[in-house]
């Protein structure tokens, strides 16, 4: 059923009464997401294309019983959002915003942990594309008709990477099973591992393509993932080989500050796991494509 | 965002932390006479840039007297002290720290940072300070002590004193390392910090703490909630380039090669970046022009890649998600003509609009190479900076 959104998936959007709000709420109406209304404190009763508006998530979650949740909610307010999402009941909540504060999401982090397993929500991002299962739905700012339905499950830290990545798949005639960005920020909602576990129990997703960059622990922590506990192949791209140390480069998370963490390390680290990793960023998709061909020489 | 030490040490001071008696100057005037204040005797005089490593470049000095902080004033202002973090250009001095000395009979080194693993404020300590942490990670690694806090419970006592015993701390000074933590994490908290630093900590003949260097940078995501933060701001001390191109919300690195680049999207960036190096070239920068971007901000991109004289070709790669190739491709036709550009431009479009895109940019008229694939792009933006090269 590919992961974490489908066809039948109920979205909400907090801040859909918003011009950037109503413009991408549009495009995924239009594209078969099953958007059931949206959120703006004080805009309560009103209706926004089509759907109706609440001043609270709770409201919206008690007359829709959504699910899952798209915020397009200025950075200075996102944490808030979050943890109202997170309080409502919604399962899956993704977060587009770059440039949240990132003791706000320290704080969101550990909000999250209040609640049991059953009932704690998953975020998505911040500061990435969003999330997509082509030809079933999607939340997010990413163009849709570049995922064609498939069985490769693909996720990175970086929105237009993740579109490259995408796109050369088409032209190679890979299909997508589910796309989900991770986002670019130092803290995050969910890691490539979390991601990579829920790609693994996928029935829809035979391989995963996932698209790292520099900075941090995640793809090394992936890494370690993919060679203990995964039967699936794991095809990776690792960006900034030419970054220089100590720089800052466009994403908040995207700094080499520690051993373990340039380009050229993650690769290593993630070759030794058994991991084809792509040389260089024109060849993701026929990377992708030399793994898919051979699983299928090998169950024919 | 960074700041100088002497805004650290205030900022820490107000917080709690223990510093020696010092004074600003930006004159060599003004030095002698901060000298007199601490008594006229000898004092430390430290150069005021936003990079380590001063003390071996040449940017601190013990002054025996108000004459010898005259003339090393006098020598250093005005001057770029270059270290071995600074780059060749160096960083400008402009203010000096004239601070008492301080009987040293040992140092800690102690840092919070954002500990990304665990995803919450580590403190990492060690009983040898004086050293970068980067060397001491390197020369005495097991010397470091790391410690996670809790966001929700904050610092507790309990874990700041078993840092002090780890840190063979004995009598008076445990209370005093126990409320300097403290008072590090709060500032570290409470202003929104990414990084504070004391390096070294002091412990006097006399067993008293005292922070000898501080270091504070800030997280410019959180900036909006924090003016006083924003306003120490030097811009003096950052790359003018840098600056230029954060103003205007672009995301700007300068770098040492001659292939300028315009991408949307700090991983396609990266990886644009990467391609060209691959097909034998160096980036002249890493520019992210980030989402939605209209004519205009195309124009300024181009205007900031273009103050860097190293610049032969530019390479514009767009994957157009929420932005718009057609926009793109006039802002390029745009900056061509405003900017009188002599060089060859490379464009690649994908995605949104992209057939308007195209269509503008082949009809322009102009000397503009359009490329298919991010492989053609480098490939083709590799082949125009050789060429350049060659007619000089």
């Amino acid at each position: 059923m590919a992961i974490l959104i489908d066809s039948q998936t109920r979205v909400l959007v907090q801040g859909m009464s918003g011009r950037i709000g109503k413009f991408h709420s549009q495009l995924m109406i239009e594209y078969g997401t099953n958007v059931v209304g949206g959120v703006t404190p004080g805009r309560g009763g009103e209706t926004v294309l089509d759907r109706p508006v609440f001043n609270t998530v709770r409201d919206a979650v008690n007359s829709t019983r959504a699910t899952a949740s798209l915020l397009f909610v200025p950075p200075a307010f996102a944490a808030d959002a979050m943890m109202e999402a997170a309080d409502a009941g919604i399962r899956t909540c993704v977060c587009v915003a770059d440039g949240i504060p990132a003791q706000d999401m320290m704080r969101v982090k550990r909000y999250l942990k209040r609640y049991p397993k059953e009932r704690k929500m998953r975020l998505i991002g911040p500061n990435c594309a969003g999330i997509i299962s082509p030809g079933k739905g999607f939340m997010g700012i990413m163009p849709p008709e570049i995922y064609q339905l498939g069985r490769v499950g693909i996720v990175g830290r970086s929105g237009t990477l993740g579109y490259e990545a995408a796109s050369q798949m088409q032209s190679l005639g890979i299909g997508v099973s589910s796309s989900i960005g991770i986002g670019g920020d130092p803290i995050n909602g969910s890691s490539f591992r979390d991601i990579l576990e829920l790609f693994e129990a996928d029935d829809e997703t035979d391989a995963i393509m996932m698209i790292g960059e520099i900075g941090g622990p995640q793809e090394a922590e992936a890494a370690d993932y993919v060679r203990d506990r995964m039967r699936k192949p794991v095809i990776a791209y690792v960006a900034g080989l030419s970054a220089p140390k100590g720089r800052k480069m466009g994403h908040a998370g995207a700094i080499i500050s520690a051993f373990g963490e340039s380009a050229q390390e993650k690769v290593a680290i993630l070759q030794d796991a058994g991991i084809a990793v792509a040389p260089n960023p024109s060849l993701m998709g026929q990377t992708v494509a030399d793994v898919v061909n051979r699983l299928a020489q090998k169950t024919s | 965002m960074d700041i100088h030490e002497h805004q650290a040490k205030n900022i820490l001071a107000t917080f709690g932390v223990p510093i020696p008696a010092g004074h600003l100057a930006f004159s060599p005037e003004q030095a002698a006479y901060n000298c007199r204040r601490l008594g006229g005797g000898s004092c430390v005089v430290k150069a005021q840039v936003h990079s380590g490593g001063r003390g071996e470049a040449g940017g601190v000095k013990l002054c025996k007297d108000e004459q010898d902080v005259r003339e090393f004033a006098t020598r250093l202002l005005g001057t770029a002290l270059v270290t071995r973090q600074s780059g060749a250009g160096g960083k400008p001095v402009h203010r000096l720290w004239v601070e008492a000395v301080t009987d040293i009979a040992r140092e800690i080194y102690l840092g919070f940072v954002l500990d990304r693993k665990s995803e919450r404020i580590m403190i990492v300590a060690s009983g040898h300070g004086g050293m970068e942490i980067e060397e001491l990670a390197e020369s005495d690694p097991d010397s470091l002590v790391r410690m996670v806090i809790d966001p929700a419970a904050g610092l507790v006592e309990f874990q700041a004193r078993e840092l002090a015993f780890k840190l063979d701390l004995t009598g008076s000074q445990i209370g005093d390392f126990v409320n300097t933590l403290r008072a590090c994490y709060r500032a570290y908290r409470d202003l929104d910090a990414m990084m504070v630093e004391i390096n070294p900590l002091a412990i006097t003949g006399s067993g008293e703490l005292v922070a000898l260097d501080a270091k504070m940078s800030f997280d410019t995501n959180a900036l909006y909630r924090r003016p006083d933060i924003l306003g120490l701001r030097d811009t003096g001390q950052e790359d003018s380039r840098e600056a230029t191109a954060a103003d205007n919300g672009l995301a700007y690195v300068g770098l040492d090669g001659d292939i300028g680049c315009i991408i949307n999207g700090a991983g396609l960036a990266m990886a644009t970046m990467d391609m060209i190096k691959l097909a034998g070239g160096e980036p002249a920068n890493f520019l992210d022009i980030g989402g939605g971007a209209s004519p205009e901000r195309v124009v300024t991109a181009f205007r900031v890649v273009m103050t860097d004289p190293n610049v032969r070709v530019i390479l514009v790669n767009i994957f157009a998600g929420i932005n718009r190739c057609d926009w793109i491709a006039e802002g390029v036709v745009q900056a061509y003509r405003t900017l009188d550009l002599k060089l060859p431009v490379v464009v690649r479009l994908s995605g949104t609009n992209v057939a308007e895109g195209r269509q503008i940019i082949e009809t322009s008229g102009l000397p503009l190479v359009s490329a298919d694939t991010l492989a053609d792009a480098a490939t083709a933006a590799f082949k125009a900076s050789s060429q350049q090269g060659k007619g000089g």
